[in-house]
């Protein structure tokens, strides 16, 4: 029966065309080094643009130069700054508080998160309180935070953790509480109960929310680390805070400013791996 | 009761509903969704649930699966297990489409080496044998539910659900599924419960329509479908018996104008 054996060749065509017509031709990825220079341009350009209006503001003569310099000469300032150890030692003390901060403020606030998500009475008591929390702001903290743990590092590390925590959590809580429906769905049909249902479904499921928790919390502990810094002065401990508070007592205004640019890159370069995580993640479940 | 279980064993009964009642919320304001539902599906009977909005099929679905409780009546699947599949595909984004049809394997504790080797085999199923490491969302919304067939398959159940599940793919992509169900239906001797309110797909697909009424769902019909397999969904006799079911469902329609 020839019939018969064309049949299923016909059908199993049929599909395979379909999907192709369906998957259609996705358009060529353009070149790299093009992709790169169209991000980056604008970015340049604003540089470019905050650089002139600071250039014209200096040179208006609104400030003194020795208040107000001018690029030229606190890029002068900063270049040699960036080429002493000492320089570097505050970098890396700084982010050690700062990332050893926020790794307890993730443990702290992910154990809080999985609770309050889990157990609904522990919602009602402090689901509102966290999210109050969150809208603290962290230099409010840090009064307490001296009385109880006198100047030192743990006086900072706990504005650090309370400031972050809060953030961590309710992304985490968000993303259990927004595991869409159907998928709930299909994991009871499949027997997900119990811890089972949270390693393969809720807690991959609520990923994404969770790290942009952490992306807000990282924010929150970066603010709150430079609040500290400026404002506990461990004795022995020279950070990047520290040696901004030297330069203000010396009036050099130029030292000052090359510590904001410091700052604000460490914070660029960081809030970009973020990006870039987040970024990977959204790839992969196709939610660009 | 040993007499009831004679008659299942003889006639194969594998799901039997017996004057199944389904109500939410209690008192005054309590909606009767279901209202002495009763009826029986065989092993390797193809069953359409058919009924307009409010017939409460997705909700009988529901209760077969028991993702919800029955509020009156009885219902027995025995110890057998049900798959399902939904409207969306609802495949999971963070695991590859052969991770995803590899979980409920996973969840039964099948070794690793045997799970991808069973996934494979299922993907070659539904002719997908080249895409067991994309992503979901690469996929078009036809083959994404043919991956949900796939999960529903390697859960290995003896009954599997399905929930409108061509309901939201355009004309041409339904018509190939119906194509592919019925292969796979055949080939692997499935029991399939399958809920839809379009009738030419219920006529084109089961062994048996069953029509339900609208609130509160009744079962008003029950239809054999005779035509012989493979069908197509614009052969005439599948037409013709479409016109008739849809007369019946038009007066059911009509009983609740004002």
């Amino acid at each position: 029966m020839p019939a018969d054996v064309k049949v299923p060749d016909a059908a199993a065509d049929r599909v395979t065309g379909l999907d192709s017509l369906e998957l259609g031709g996705s358009g060529g990825t353009s070149q790299l080094g093009r992709r790169v220079w169209r991000s980056t341009w604008p970015k340049l350009l604003a540089i470019a643009i905050a650089l002139l209006v600071w250039q014209l503001v200096a040179v208006s003569g609104w400030k003194p130069s020795w208040v107000l310099p001018g690029p030229g000469p606190v890029f002068h300032d900063l270049g040699d700054l960036v080429t002493t150890a000492d320089f570097w030692d505050g970098v890396r003390l700084t982010l050690i508080r700062a990332v050893s901060g926020f790794a307890l403020a993730v443990l702290i606030g992910t154990v809080i998160g999985a609770a309050v998500a889990s157990f609904a009475p522990l919602r009602a008591a402090i689901g509102s309180l966290i999210t109050g929390l969150q809208t603290m702001p962290s230099i409010m903290w840090f009064p307490l935070a001296i009385l109880l743990f006198q100047l030192g590092e743990k006086a900072i590390l706990f504005v650090v953790v309370i400031g972050a925590a809060p953030s961590v959590a309710n992304g985490l809580i968000s993303g259990i509480d927004y595991v869409p429906r159907t998928w709930l769905r299909v994991g009871q049909v499949m027997g997900m109960r119990g811890i089972a249902k949270y390693r393969y479904l809720v807690l991959p499921a609520s990923l994404p929310s969770f790290v942009s928790g952490l992306k807000q919390g990282w924010a929150f502990a970066w603010r709150s680390l430079m609040a500290g810094e400026l404002l506990v002065i461990v004795p022995g401990a020279v950070s990047i805070g520290v040696r901004m508070q030297n330069a203000r007592d010396l009036s050099d205004s130029g030292l000052v400013i090359s510590y904001i640019i410091v700052v604000l890159v460490l914070g660029i370069v960081i809030d970009m791996l973020f990006k870039a995580a987040d970024g990977a993640l959204r790839k992969r479940w196709g939610l660009t | 009761m040993t007499v009831v279980e004679e008659r299942d064993l003889r006639t194969d009964v594998v799901v039997r509903l017996d004057a199944v009642a389904k109500r939410y919320g209690t008192g005054a304001g309590a909606l009767l969704a279901l209202d002495r539902v009763s009826m029986t599906v065989r092993k390797g009977e193809f069953v359409c649930l058919l009924g307009a909005s409010g017939c409460g099929k997705s909700t009988l679905l529901s209760l077969i699966a028991g993702l919800d409780e029955i509020s009156g009546g009885t219902l027995d699947i025995g110890d057998r297990r049900v798959s399902m599949m939904f409207q969306e595909a609802a495949l999971f984004p963070w695991l590859s489409v052969a991770g995803n049809v590899e979980l409920p394997m996973r969840l039964r504790g099948v070794g690793r080496s045997e799970r991808r080797r069973r996934a494979d085999e299922l993907l070659d199923t539904v002719r997908l044998g080249g895409f067991a490491d994309k992503r979901p969302h690469e996929l078009s919304g036809g083959m994404r539910q043919r991956v949900a067939l796939a999960r529903a398959l390697a859960q290995d159940a003896d009954i599997l659900l399905m929930d409108e599940p061509f309901g939201a793919l355009d004309a041409m992509t339904r018509d190939i599924l119906h194509d592919e169900l019925e292969r796979i239906w055949r080939e692997r001797d499935l029991t399939v419960v399958f809920v839809t309110h379009n009738v030419r797909e219920a006529v084109r697909l089961g062994d048996r329509v069953i029509l339900l009424s609208s609130r509160p769902g009744r079962v008003i019909e029950d239809y054999p479908v005779a035509h012989p397999r493979p069908r197509r969904i614009d052969s005439p006799e599948v037409s013709g018996q479409a016109a008739e079911i849809t007369d019946r469902l038009r007066e059911e329609v009509a009983r609740h104008a004002g």
